[in-house]
């Protein structure tokens, strides 16, 4: 069973958002993505689990340019993204990156920058947005997420939690089409996870489309609309999270899931 | 044998006029220098951009790998031969503008490669071209983090234009040589000089700090 059998089931009628074919991508001798293949379709939640070094957070990297794949596809938001190595020119490569948002697992805020400055200077600078219209709507964005009252402070002054709300917000400011989430909330004390979560909740809630590589097994069940178990550098099985969680049909996806939902 | 001060005081003027070169020379070559180390700083970031890589780690070698008044001489008595007559003073500023440049390269390059990568990665994700994630977010991180290194070259400026004076510039040192030619007095007079220096640099490093207090203040250092 593939990525793409699991999706088309659930696909919605305009096509898929993002659309990934047999991508492949090695350091040297040591292969990370071993042929990918991979749907999303406008406001699904995938989230996708599995040990580390399975190529996951490589893959998401992939979607938005930062990593280069030697081999394979990837069309996202209407842009052939690389085509067998071929990458969209640079000016093209900046215009799709507005449209996917990112969230690092290191938050990776502009410390120089005030909570507000680090929302408005992606639109700011980028889209020309005024500044009194950029800061108002970052208002809204901080509000949303819960830091309506920290938009003067800095990033240093943050919490880890608050830092990724921030960061959320950030990307969001853009009006991205697709969110990607690296593991928001890996580097994060375990009292601050469930905050950041909850603003993810509610962007999934009003239709975002999400790529979520976490090891937050709740969020998978309860949010995710397909769950992607990746090992060794390849997708070993995907579908709904009912299926993948009760009634996995590959070892590897029993024995990781095993190893994730009895630790502590 | 005793001290005799007296060529010194009634130097004052001269040396003062002096001075006043040092300062010129220096400050328009410490321009020339960061404006240069820069350009051959962020040069030297990639090295898959081969010429650019190439051309500004040569510039590095050369310049660092040979001493800076044989670069003085080469731009004043050498090229010369070549039909290429600069007048002194623009040789003392390209020769010690070139040489800083070198250095303050190294510690641009430094700087920028103490920045977090995810610093670029976040840039970029958002859309940001390689040449405004650097302007708008790696710069003005890196900027805070060059201002003590940059002391240290700014300070070493200084006291190198000291051989500018050997291109017949009438800098301070040039003119305390003067003064030494009708009086004699090499020691009264080489104190006043290093006087003159010391006050010079102690300027700069009591300025630096206060820039960088200033940028810390302003929450600009994690």
């Amino acid at each position: 069973m593939t990525a793409t059998d699991a999706t088309t089931t659930t696909g919605a009628a305009a096509g898929p958002l993002v659309r990934v074919r047999g991508l492949r991508k090695a350091y040297g001798a040591h292969v990370v993505l071993n042929g990918i293949d991979f749907d999303v379709q406008p406001s699904q939640v995938v989230v996708v689990i599995g040990p580390s070094g399975s190529g996951k957070s490589t893959f998401l990297r992939c979607c938005n340019g930062l990593e280069q794949p030697q081999g394979g596809r990837i069309d996202i938001c209407g842009r052939t993204l690389v085509d067998e190595g071929r990458v969209l020119p640079e000016r093209e490569l900046n215009a799709l990156r507005e449209e996917v948002g990112m969230v690092f697992q290191s938050f990776n805020l502009f410390p120089h920058l005030s909570v507000m400055d680090n929302v408005t200077l992606g639109p700011r600078k980028l889209h020309g947005v005024p500044r009194a219209r950029a800061e108002a709507e970052a208002r809204a964005l901080l509000d949303k997420v819960g830091l309506g009252h920290k938009a003067e402070a800095m990033p240093a002054s943050l919490s880890g939690g608050q830092k990724q709300r921030v960061a959320i917000a950030r990307a969001l400011a853009m009006k991205p089409r697709v969110m990607l989430f690296d593991e928001p909330t890996s580097a994060l004390d375990p009292e601050l996870v469930g905050e950041v979560l909850q603003v993810m909740k509610l962007l999934a809630r009003e239709g975002m489309t999400m790529i979520v590589v976490t090891h937050e097994m709740d969020f998978a069940r309860e949010v995710g609309d397909v769950v992607v178990v990746m090992d060794g550098g390849g997708i070993i099985e995907a579908g709904p999270p009912a299926t993948i969680f009760t009634r996995p049909t590959q070892e590897r996806t029993r024995s990781f899931l095993q190893a994730v939902l009895t630790r502590a | 044998m005793e001290l005799d001060f007296s060529p010194v005081w009634a130097g004052i003027p001269q040396l003062l006029q002096g001075a006043l070169v040092t300062v010129e020379i220096t400050a328009a070559a410490l321009l020339l220098g960061c404006v240069l180390g820069l350009l051959v700083g962020i040069g030297r970031l990639n090295p898959k951009n081969r010429i650019v890589y190439g051309l500004c780690t040569a510039d590095v070698a050369v310049i660092r790998g040979t001493p800076l008044l044989v670069q003085l001489f080469i731009l004043f008595f050498g090229l010369p031969q070549f039909g290429i007559l600069l007048p002194a003073f623009v040789c003392g500023v390209l020769g010690l503008g070139i040489y800083s440049g070198a250095y303050v390269s190294e510690i641009v390059r430094g700087a920028i490669q103490s920045i977090d990568r995810g610093q670029m990665e976040a840039a970029r994700s958002i859309g940001m071209s390689s040449g405004m994630a650097m302007r708008t977010v790696i710069l003005p991180q890196a900027v805070v983090r060059m201002i003590p290194p940059l002391g240290n070259e700014f300070i070493a400026l200084i006291k190198n234009s000291a051989l500018v004076s050997l291109l017949t510039i009438h800098d301070v040192m040039h003119e305390g040589q003067k003064i030494i030619s009708v009086s004699y007095r090499s020691l009264e007079v080489y104190l006043a000089i290093a006087v003159v220096y010391f006050v010079l640099t102690g300027l700069t490093t009591l300025a630096l700090r206060r820039i960088e207090l200033r940028l810390r203040a302003g929450g600009m250092v994690q």
